[in-house]
């Protein structure tokens, strides 16, 4: 009992003070490092809850795939202005720490003062019952595959839009006549017509750098 | 259980409001896509608080599917920073207002 107690004293205050540092840093990279603090703790609260499943894919979709993403984004970008400018708004900010106070004593007054849960409010998955079934994540797939059946091929088409229209939003467009199929095949096959190709290719590539 | 719900959902409510300070605070593209990321941790471990103090799936279900508007949320606002990052060179909210006319 007492271990738990430490355990989620030390996840908490850890949690939070790199919650603070994430939106305290000058640099975008140390923000985003410290967001992965943040995911690592809130995992460890989720160990704590039972639920190991939720853990892991917290871990693996968080600090494994999101931050990764943030990551190359900002070596993509020319940040080199982050080190010297103003971080947070001039006049904006004394507005922003009152609503956020406010927001965060009406949550946190919602947080400790819930009501009681009572027995006719559970579900059908006590601890034990998850224990039978396996684990958490044999529970999860349970529910996942019967009950929540179209919520998760909603998210499925939601995650292809997403990939489809990323791939859209950042492709070049200036490379778009360079990477046609017919240029392509000519360049493959070493015919005559690709005299004049690479030039063109070589002139458009230190445009898209430029 | 020996830890009470009110403290998980005291932790969540810290991260929430610690991400909504960064999004109205920091001038950052960047750092306001992480606080949102932020926001999104304080959400998930509400749900999961939840789920397990209710004894019910229900709460890991909805981390998963936010979990997976978060990844496709991060991508899409990615994409449009780096198609962004041809035009201008500083990533700041209140200079980006070409739209804003």
């Amino acid at each position: 009992m007492t271990d738990q107690i430490v355990a989620f004293t030390y996840l908490s205050i850890v949690a939070s003070v790199a919650g603070l540092a994430t939106i305290l840093v000058r640099s975008p990279v140390h923000s985003a490092l410290s967001l992965v603090v943040v995911v690592f703790h809130v995992a460890g609260m989720f160990v704590l809850l039972g639920n190991g499943f939720l853990a892991a894919v917290q871990v693996i979709v968080y600090a494994g795939a999101i931050v990764v993403l943030f990551l190359f984004t900002m070596m993509l970008l020319d940040l080199r202005r982050h080190e010297t400018e103003r971080t947070v708004h001039r006049r904006q900010i004394w507005l922003a720490i009152p609503i956020a106070v406010l927001l965060f004593a009406e949550v946190a007054w919602i947080a400790i003062s819930k009501p009681e849960i009572s027995e006719n409010l559970k579900g059908a998955f006590p601890p034990q019952t998850i224990d039978e079934l396996g684990g958490s994540a044999q529970a999860l797939a349970t529910v996942m595959f019967t009950d929540y059946l179209l919520p998760f091929e909603v998210a499925s088409v939601l995650l292809l839009a997403a990939a489809i229209g990323a791939m859209v939003l950042a492709r070049n467009p200036d490379e778009e006549s360079l990477a046609s199929p017919p240029d392509m095949i000519e360049d493959a096959a070493g015919t005559d017509g690709s005299s004049d190709q690479p030039e063109g290719e070589l002139s458009e590539t230190p445009a898209t750098h430029g | 259980m020996s830890i009470p719900l009110n403290a998980y959902l005291l932790v969540g409510a810290i991260l929430f409001s610690l991400g909504t300070l960064g999004v109205l605070m920091r001038r950052s593209v960047l750092i306001v896509f992480i606080s949102i990321e932020l926001m999104l941790q304080g959400v998930n471990l509400t749900f999961a608080a939840y789920g397990a103090f209710l004894e019910d799936m229900a709460g890991s279900m909805f981390v998963v599917i936010s979990l997976t508007v978060a990844a496709a949320e991060a991508a899409v606002g990615l994409a449009i920073l780096v198609a962004l990052g041809r035009r201008v060179t500083e990533f700041y909210v209140d200079r980006l207002d070409t739209l804003r006319w």
